[in-house]
């Protein structure tokens, strides 16, 4: 387990992280979002141990990360932001100090790597040196240096940052796979990578916590949540008939899009599609809406700003 | 101290890894030669000795060392390696301790070969043996106070041009105290014991007397302390200054 006991840090009169609070539970995949600038990195550089809190600690598997930092580092992988590595080495050869900075010596150093590796699909790149492969490879060099020991807690910070759809689908994939019964956090700025990675989502801006919940959850409270969006032939009339079902609170017409709020009571879906078909406008589109991310991430960072 | 060997083994693959280990020992190896038989008269004084060998080797180390210190932690700092290397199981001793150990072993490889110099010496004349061992290992812990100042410098900055210039300053100073025509401008208004004061500081001072054959506890003691002194410093910047 982690647990963050008011964590704060600040840097001259600039409070990177104020008091922040939370616990994760193994089993979880944290996504710290916010903006740039927000005390996300800070915040892992105080979990990781690379920078001390200026006040407020935080306990890794049970490890002060002040008082007994070293233990709490050997819980932990951690992929700092960029995936910095030493260029001039070879794959292989940073693996290895890696592996022996871990505590592995000798025939288990080289199970070790041989494993991350493997998982990794690091094979064909093994013996090249670290400043000539791609990004996808690099930031695989430096994932596979995060887990090599099998940690319980992984720490990533932008893991699929500057990468390209694809690799950052793959990175994905591989945060997913190694998820189960772990603690792994990871810091996003990307929205859609909270709904396709995280079981739990922090929003921090300004260094304090302005939500916790899951990704649904924060989906819940989007103002889009449940509205119904039409695309048809007559918006002015559908926008005037829709707007006086109960079930509706609100409409908006928005680029050639009509969206219907709903009101607390009934379904809103269910109203809409029979007036529609009553109506007989044509129609284009007709969808439910999930609620939106990014409009929850404007709103809560937004509301910080004013 | 587990995983000093570790950071150690790193550090070196490191050097052999890039050109910057060959180009250093070559450079080395050509301008101490330079030195001693152009500068220094090595034939022309007939003498069966290394004195014109070792005379130039503060000078030599002035500029070299603190090239090789200059990128120990200013380079980490750069591309952000420092950040992997304290938030793997390693301590900040060990990485101080390790990082520079690693590099002064390396200044130790490249003062070992010029081993032919010393066969060269035995082959036209009959030197004092012991002299040469002592001077070599005077030498050798010169280097190490010069590398312990630079690598302390490279963790104040993450500019390695910066770190350099500085390191070749501080180190200068640490040169520049023992010379008469210094410690001349002292001596008419200061006291005596202010002056040996200076004196005592300087590298020269220390380094000539071993490299005499006279291997005195004192001297070894100096140079580890500066070393000590220095390296405790460099843990200290560094935790200062890591996360600028």
């Amino acid at each position: 387990m982690i647990e963050a006991k008011s964590l704060s840090r600040h840097f001259g009169s600039l409070q990177a992280v104020d008091k922040l609070s939370f616990q994760v539970e193994p089993g979880t995949v944290l996504g710290f979002l916010g903006p740039n600038g927000a005390g996300k990195s800070t915040t892992m550089k105080m979990l990781t141990g690379f920078l001390a809190p200026s006040s407020g600690t935080a306990t890794i598997m049970g490890h002060d990360i002040c008082d007994d930092g070293l233990a709490a580092r050997k819980e932990m992988g951690y992929l700092p932001e960029g995936a910095p590595l030493y260029g001039e080495l070879s794959v292989g050869r940073f693996l290895r100090f890696a592996a022996e900075a871990r505590g592995f010596r000798g025939a288990e150093a080289v199970r070790r790597v041989a494993d991350a590796v493997e998982r990794l699909n690091l094979e064909e790149v093994f013996g090249q040196s670290i400043e000539t492969l791609s990004k996808g490879f690099k930031r695989r060099v430096g994932l596979a240096q995060a887990i090599l020991h099998d940690p319980p807690v992984l720490i990533l910070d932008e893991p699929t940052d500057g990468l390209d759809p694809n690799q950052k689908q793959q990175v994905r994939r591989l945060i997913r796979e190694m998820s189960p019964g772990k603690i792994i956090i990871v810091s996003t700025h990307i929205l859609e990578e909270v709904d396709a990675l995280c079981s739990r989502a922090m929003i921090i801006a300004r260094g304090r916590l302005l939500a916790d919940d899951s990704p649904t959850g924060l989906l819940r409270s989007s103002r889009y949540y449940n509205a119904v969006t039409v695309v048809l032939d007559d918006l002015e009339q559908a926008a005037s008939r829709l707007g006086e079902l109960p079930e509706a609170r609100e409409v908006e017409v928005r680029r050639g899009r009509l969206t219907v709020f709903p009101s607390a009571q009934g379904n809103l879906f269910e109203a809409v599609t029979t007036v529609v078909k009553q109506a007989g406008w044509q129609v284009e589109q007709i969808q439910l809406e999930p609620g939106r991310l990014d409009e929850v991430f404007r709103s809560v960072t937004g509301q910080e700003a004013a | 101290m587990n995983n000093l060997p570790v950071v150690l083994k790193r550090e070196l693959s490191s050097y052999f890894a890039t050109p910057v280990a060959y180009v250093f020992i070559v450079i080395f190896l050509l301008m101490s030669a330079t030195f001693t038989f152009y500068l220094g008269g090595f034939y022309e004084r007939e003498i069966a000795d290394l004195e014109p060998f070792f005379r130039f080797h503060p000078w030599l180390y002035l500029f070299l060392v603190p090239a090789i210190g200059m990128r120990l932690w200013a380079e980490e700092r750069k591309s952000g390696t420092v950040e992997l290397l304290l938030t793997l199981p390693i301590t900040a001793s060990e990485a101080v301790l390790g990082k520079f150990l690693a590099a002064w072993l390396f200044v130790g490889l490249a003062l070992f070969l010029t081993f032919p110099i010393w066969i060269t010496v035995n082959i036209l004349g009959n030197p004092d043996n012991g002299v040469i061992a002592a001077a070599y290992l005077g030498s050798w812990l010169m280097a190490g106070g010069f590398l312990a100042i630079s690598a302390c410098l490279s963790a104040a900055t993450r500019n390695q041009v910066i770190a350099f210039i500085l390191a070749v300053v501080v180190c200068f100073l640490f040169l520049l105290s023992g010379l008469p025509m210094v410690l001349e401008l002292f001596r008419g208004w200061l006291p005596q014991a202010i002056v040996d004061a200076i004196a005592n500081l300087s590298f020269l001072l220390h380094f000539n007397s071993i490299s005499r054959g006279v291997v005195d506890l004192r001297d070894l003691l100096y140079f580890a302390l500066v070393i000590g002194f220095w390296l405790l410093a460099n843990r200290i910047v560094l935790e200062l200054k890591k996360a600028d």
